[in-house]
Order: structure tokens, then sequence, then C-alpha cells
């Protein structure tokens, strides 16, 4: 058992002038703030890593920076699932009692730290170097391959991508801090510019600077009344080419054992906080889960069963595809919206009954790695 | 003895190669010097008709850098192919899922891609 005591993060977006160890320190003195800790309470830190700031050893680094002395520290690398891998991985320290309040803090300026090209080309090295880089591929075309297998065996159509992103712009309309908060329809998501079919520029999420934090505690607190009950992951590929399927990954593995752990049924799941860093990678998690069926996650995104007072509350912050995706703390926003939702904080954005239970999933590389985490409030 | 492999597209000689294991029979494209399934030492590198089945594809419109971008667009798939393994490679525009395809060599970027198109 663990507690999540305190979260923030900074708005995502264009923000000129803050490297990584700035948006580092914004989101981690903001989740010390929330949690009403010190930095002498910290006795445990995990990051993960920064494109713009490579490092062999980026924990002792920020330890450094921020003024931190903890008894533990090091980086965790898993792609777009790092930031719940880092949640597990605090989780299970606190629990087999390594540490008492572990730090977990990641940030980025993935947008004005380097050029476009410059963050394309880095991404893409997700790639085999010697198979699949010479090509020309991007991560879009990574998902864009899986999306024409996808949509091809399920009959998922463009359209119904579409749907996820006008919802996700909707819900980040109501955040302050969201990267894009104009709302876009359907038809202005169909008519964006090609990127790599039938992923199209409103498919992708946007590179982003932005930190997140969160402290994850052994005790609860006034302040952590939202605990971690269930953790999990899934590897089953690094590279697309070596996926041992492209219509069947490692979401629905992961998130069984995470539940199972938890001992909840997806009926008990109040709230949803999914990886979504292109329309497909959404659909295809929603549907692995179980939180669709198979091929109809663009028609009950139509049909409002994921809107903020629908049946199943989805990324009520817009996700990577509208609140922002700074790289390691992309993700890491979901969770702490999840949180906030569940603590009835969220404000202009509270869903109608505060969820006692949220599943988060996370995804990196081409859907190669799953990480699942379930959160309950304490009663 | 045999003879050592004279290569495949990625390094330069228009071919397409994979793995076979002798052991355990498995097969796969990205080379190594033993088998990912049983671990067996005895692999022979083979090269491949380059006939096969086309599994997925993509349009790519925005290329991944200055260099490349000339060649946009252009059609990135992963062929199934005959042999058992799965590749990434370009097509012709006109190839879709499940087309039969076989592969010719093209120069791209710095050196020689595999190039599928529909056999007749």
């Amino acid at each position: 058992m663990s507690f999540i005591t305190g979260a923030g993060h900074t708005a995502y977006g264009r923000l000129e002038g803050c490297d990584t160890l700035a948006l580092m320190s914004s989101a981690a003195q903001a989740a010390l703030d929330d949690a009403g800790l010190v930095r002498a309470d910290i006795d445990g830190l995990i990051t993960g890593y920064s494109t713009t700031l490579p490092h062999l050893m980026l924990s002792t680094v920020f330890a450094e920076h921020f003024g931190l002395k903890p008894d533990y520290a090091h980086a965790v690398q898993l792609g777009g699932a790092t930031g719940f891998a880092m949640v597990m991985l605090a989780h299970r320290l606190v629990a087999a009692g390594v540490a008492r309040n572990i730090l977990v803090v990641a940030g980025e300026n993935r947008l004005t730290g380097q050029a476009r090209d410059a963050a394309v080309q880095t991404l893409a090295q997700v790639g085999h170097p010697v198979y699949e880089v010479p090509l020309g591929p991007t991560i879009p075309a990574y998902y864009g391959l899986v999306a024409s297998r996808y949509m091809h065996e399920f009959g998922v159509r463009e359209e119904d991508l579409a749907a996820l992103s006008v919802l996700m712009r909707r819900n980040a309309g109501r955040h302050p801090g969201a990267h894009l908060r104009t709302p876009v329809t359907l038809a202005e998501v169909m008519a964006s510019k090609p990127i790599a079919s039938p992923l199209k520029f409103l498919d992708c999420c946007p590179v982003s600077d932005g930190g997140a934090a969160l402290v994850v505690s052994r005790e609860a607190s006034r302040t952590g009344t939202v605990r971690i009950t269930g953790s999990a992951q899934a590897h089953t590929h690094q590279h697309v080419s070596a996926a041992p399927s492209l219509t069947r990954f490692g979401a629905a593995a992961s998130t069984a054992a995470a539940m199972a752990e938890a001992g909840i049924a997806l009926s008990d799941v109040g709230y949803a906080a999914i990886y979504d860093s292109f329309t497909i990678t959404l659909a295809i998690l929603l549907e692995e889960i179980g939180l669709a069926p198979r091929g109809k996650a663009g028609d009950w995104a139509r049909e409002g069963r994921f809107d903020p007072d629908g049946a199943m509350p989805l990324n009520t912050h817009g996700g990577l595809l509208s609140y922002g995706h700074c790289g390691v703390a992309g993700a890491m926003a979901h969770l702490v919206e999840a949180r906030l939702q569940m603590m009835g904080r969220a404000g202009d954005r509270q869903v109608p009954q505060a969820p006692s239970v949220a599943l988060l999933h996370g995804d990196g590389g081409v859907l190669s790695s799953h990480v699942s985490l379930v959160l309950e409030r304490t009663p | 003895m045999t003879a050592p492999f004279a290569g495949d597209w990625t390094t330069g000689r228009p071919a397409l190669a994979f793995q076979h294991c002798r052991a355990c029979g498995a097969r796969w494209l990205f080379a190594r010097s033993f088998c990912p399934q049983c671990g067996g030492a005895d692999v022979e590198m083979r090269e491949a008709s380059g006939l096969g089945t086309v599994h997925a594809v993509t349009l790519v419109t925005r290329a991944p850098s200055e260099a490349l971008r000339p060649h946009a667009p252009y059609l990135l798939v992963l062929v199934d192919a005959d042999e058992g393994f799965r590749v990434m490679a370009h097509a012709a525009p006109d190839v879709a899922i499940g087309d039969r395809v076989a592969a010719s060599f093209r120069p791209f970027g710095s050196g020689l891609v595999p190039y599928f198109a529909c056999v007749e």
C-alpha cells in the first residue's frame, strides 16, 4: 500500500526560458506544497529522462539542483510508459519499506529546447537502427502502421479516431494549463494535414514543455487520501517490426494483473486515465483494456460515454492530445488529474460524482511496454 | 564449412535476408549470433525470396529530416515474407493490406532499401 500525498504540474505548452531542471523544480515544489512536506521529508527520489538534458545521472543532478539528499535515488527509462513505471516503482519501494516519502518528478523543455526536426529524429530513434530507421520512419509512421492493421481488422474508420481528438480538445478547454484549448470539430480533424496515414495532424499529440511531480508515501495524510492498490506491467517487444501482433498488445494482461492485485473489476472503475499519444493509441488501449468493445471506442466517444459527465470520464484534463506531451511528465498529468477528480478538487472540471476507483494505463515504444495502475480513494 | 553470408540491403547488397535457428526452427529478421527463442548458437543467415504479403501500410507525408523531405510522401509497409518473418520496407503507392508483393531495391537516404510492388 502507498498513498499519493502530493501532486503538481506546470502548465504544458510553449514555456520559453524554462529548461529541464527548472520545469522539474517547479513541479516538485508544487507537489511538496500540495503534500505539506519540506525537502527534508523526502528520502527517496525517482526521475525519468529528458531528451534536452541527456545525463547518466539525472536523479542526482536534480537532487543537487533542487536541494535534496535522498537515501535512495535513480532514474527510470521506459519511453512513454516511464511516468507510470516511476510511480509503480515508488509504490513498491514504499510498500517494501525502502523509503517513507518518494518524490517522483519529470520535466522537459521538449518544445523550446531543441529544433522540431531534432525532436522528431530523437524520437524516431526508438526504431531499429539497422532495419527501420534507414527507411525514414517517424513515431507517427510506426503508429500509422499499427493503425492501418488495427482499423483493417476491426472496421475502425478515421472518423472514429477523430472523435477522440475532438473529446480531448473539448476537455482541455476546461483546463487553464492545457497546451491546446481551442475546440476542434470532427471536420477539422478530418481535414488536418496528413502526417503518416491514417494519422493526420490532429490525431497526433503536440510536443510541449512541462513538468509534473508526485509524492508517494507510506502513510496516509490529509492530502493522502488516494492510494495505489494495484500495479502491473507487460512488455512484448520493442520495435514494431518485431511486435507479435498489431491487434493484440500487452495492455490487456497488464491491466488485468493490476486489477487482480487491487481486487477490483472493470465495473468498479469510475475514471479512466489512458495514454493517448495518438488517437489510435487511445482507441486501441480503451478497446484492449475492455473500456469499449473492439472497434467501438469512437462510437462510444461520440455517444458521450467518455465525457466528463458520462459513464466513464476519460482524461478530463485533455490528455497528451491536448493538455500536451512533454516526454516523461506527459502521462504523469493524467495521474495528477485523476487524483484531483477522486479528491473532488478538479474545480470547473470536476465530474458529477468524484470517482472512488481510477484505472491508469500507459504505453511506451510502439505499444511495446505497458504499465497499469489502480488508484482508490480512502472512504 | 559454409561461405560467409554475402550481406543484404542493410550492407548495401540488393537482397533480403533472415535468420533461421537450426535447433528450434525459429525465424526472425534482426541479425544476432544466437536464437532469441531457444538461445541456441546454431544460427544460419538465409537469403529470402523477396515474396510476401502486406500486413500494414502507412503513407509518410511528414519525413523525419530535411534530407529525406524531397522523398516524401513515401509508403512504408510491414510485409510478412513467405519464409515466415516480418520486415519493414518501402512500397509502391498502390500497395494495400493483403496484397501479394515482391521486393526490389532502391536507393533512399544514404543507403539501399527494400521496395515492394504488387505481383500479378
